[in-house]
């Protein structure tokens, strides 16, 4: 498979996939256990949602690896079969998707705060990546994905950890931006000019943001990403601001909704297109339609 | 008066070596510790929760105020202890899910025990039978719920009706907060009290705690 780092820098749009927990919820994950657990019992759910998204246009799917850094894992006392529980989820979606799209390993924040706001030593943090990336380099993932960071140093150990495990293999950051009377900053006070210019002296070869709160502030947030970096831009959003409608949660935004979200992306400049948190394949299955229908051409890119 | 505002200050700038000397040095002016807790540390705590509030500063800012505000507190625990200010009784609390967005959650412990409370703090991933153990076993007046994401908010609902299931309703109070909850929520799963902020989680907790018994 040609990587995607040159089918982008040619001016190819590629849509990711949608959100797993959600999906993963609905098959019987008690909500307080860890979502990766189910990587060594259940590895046949994470296929099956892999081929779901597969089958609505994704060219991208993403492993269920979020919380999979020893670190975090720790808090279920699963540091030990970190290993396994990285391997195990790039093999899944592998066997789903086989070459027909890549297979992106997903990496979250460890759960920890640096020094000297928190008590974690960058060294270990660092660590806890590199492991987990060497996991998932090793069973064959064809792109890291840090994701949903807020802390700029912690997002910059995470790439560094993917570039000391593999030089070559294509690192997409993303974090997770709020707004502000004073503009968009992440929880912990990084702006999006700082996020790439540090991201991209890390070495990332994609950045963006993912999560926060729907598709009209995600269009403002890619034009501002657009503004501030000349690297490809990836931004998976999520199904607007979740709500609670009699006891059961509800995410407002709808595929169609989502669908024109993804062709406004396009027109600012965005690389690669996905969901996060409340997308289902259905959302994936409109966004794919919406880039379909109409050649759109991606700001800075004149048509193929 | 001026060394009550310096300290605010200090905690504010999020200085934990500065702090305590500060308390010490308005030890040696006489000042009340209880007076030094609350128009020093405490009040520079409070501005610290409304400036993170309005984005005006963000969480490194935060934790490192805590941290100061820890240090100005390991002075004073051992004075408020002798000059005879008692516990106001336990309070049990966590997130019921989260990582490092659980800062609310300690932000609102930090003063409670700043206000005189025994704070049982059980974290993150809180499933409901735990929070009702832990206020059974430590005899708890109140229960303090935060969530971050709205998957997990029905948490506090099994709270509270695990409460009503073992007769503790009325014994045991609870109270939530956390970005995607709201009163609307706190009146429609029946819980006691809802705190926006950290300042009015804490004067939640004191009118419940009050209420007990």
């Amino acid at each position: 498979m040609e990587a995607i780092t040159a089918r982008v820098g040619r001016g190819e749009v590629l849509l990711a996939d949608g959100a797993i927990g959600s999906l993963l919820m609905a098959r019987g994950l008690a909500s307080g256990a860890a979502p990766e657990s189910l990587n060594l019992s259940h590895p046949e759910m994470l296929e099956e949602i892999a081929r779901l998204y597969l089958d609505a246009g994704a060219e991208i799917i993403q492993t269920n690896t979020f919380g999979a850094s020893p670190l975090k894992l720790a808090n279920y006392g699963l540091a030990e079969q970190a290993d396994a529980i990285n391997e195990s989820a790039v093999r899944a979606v592998r066997r789903a998707v086989g070459e027909q799209a890549y297979v992106s390993a997903s990496c979250g924040p460890s759960g920890k705060i640096l020094l000297p706001y928190g008590d974690t030593e960058p060294e270990k943090m660092l660590e806890g990546f590199q492991r987990q990336i060497q996991a998932l380099i090793r069973a064959g993932a064809d792109i890291i994905c840090i994701e949903t960071m807020s802390d700029i140093h912690e997002a910059r150990l995470a790439i560094q950890a993917a570039r000391s495990v593999s030089p070559s293999i294509p690192v997409m950051a993303t974090m997770t931006f709020e707004a502000t009377a004073r503009g968009f900053f992440t929880i912990m006070g990084a702006t999006i000019e700082k996020a790439c210019r540090e991201l991209e002296k890390a070495g990332a070869d994609l950045v963006g943001s993912n999560c926060g709160n729907g598709s009209l502030q995600m269009v403002a947030i890619a034009k501002e990403f657009r503004r501030c970096t000349k690297l490809p831009l990836l931004i998976q959003a999520n199904a607007g601001v979740p709500e609670l409608r009699a006891g059961r949660v509800h995410y407002p935004e709808s595929p169609a909704t989502m669908a024109a979200m993804s062709r406004e992306l396009v027109g600012a400049g965005v690389a690669v297109i996905g969901g996060c948190c409340g997308t289902t394949p259905e959302h994936i299955r409109a966004m794919r339609r919406a880039l379909d229908e109409e050649k759109v051409v991606r700001h800075g890119h004149s048509p193929a | 008066m001026e060394i009550l505002k310096q300290i605010a200050q200090c905690l504010e700038a999020g200085d934990d070596a500065g702090v305590p000397p500060l308390v010490r040095q308005a030890l040696k002016q006489g000042t009340v510790p209880k007076t030094i807790l609350d128009e020093g540390l405490i009040a520079g705590m409070n501005t610290v929760g409304e400036k993170f509030r309005v984005h005006e500063i963000f969480l490194p800012d935060v934790l490192l105020a805590a941290k100061a505000m820890y240090a100005g507190m390991d002075v004073l625990k051992p004075l408020l202890i002798s000059s005879g200010v008692s516990s106001r009784g336990r309070v049990v609390i966590g997130s019921v899910q989260g990582d490092l967005h659980d800062i609310g959650k300690n932000l609102v412990g930090i003063m409670l025990k700043g206000a005189g409370y025994e704070v049982i703090d059980l974290g993150n991933d809180v499933a409901a039978t735990t929070f009702v153990a832990a206020a059974k076993s430590h005899d708890a007046r109140v229960i303090g719920m935060s969530a971050l994401l709205t998957t997990t908010m029905p948490v506090m609902k099994e709270v509270v009706d695990l409460l009503k299931k073992e007769n503790l309703n009325g014994r045991i109070k609870t109270i939530i907060g956390g970005a995607p909850v709201s009163q609307n929520y706190a009146d429609e799963i029946g819980v006691d009290a809802y705190g926006y902020d950290c300042a009015q989680a804490v004067a939640g907790v004191k009118k419940l705690a009050a209420a007990v018994r």
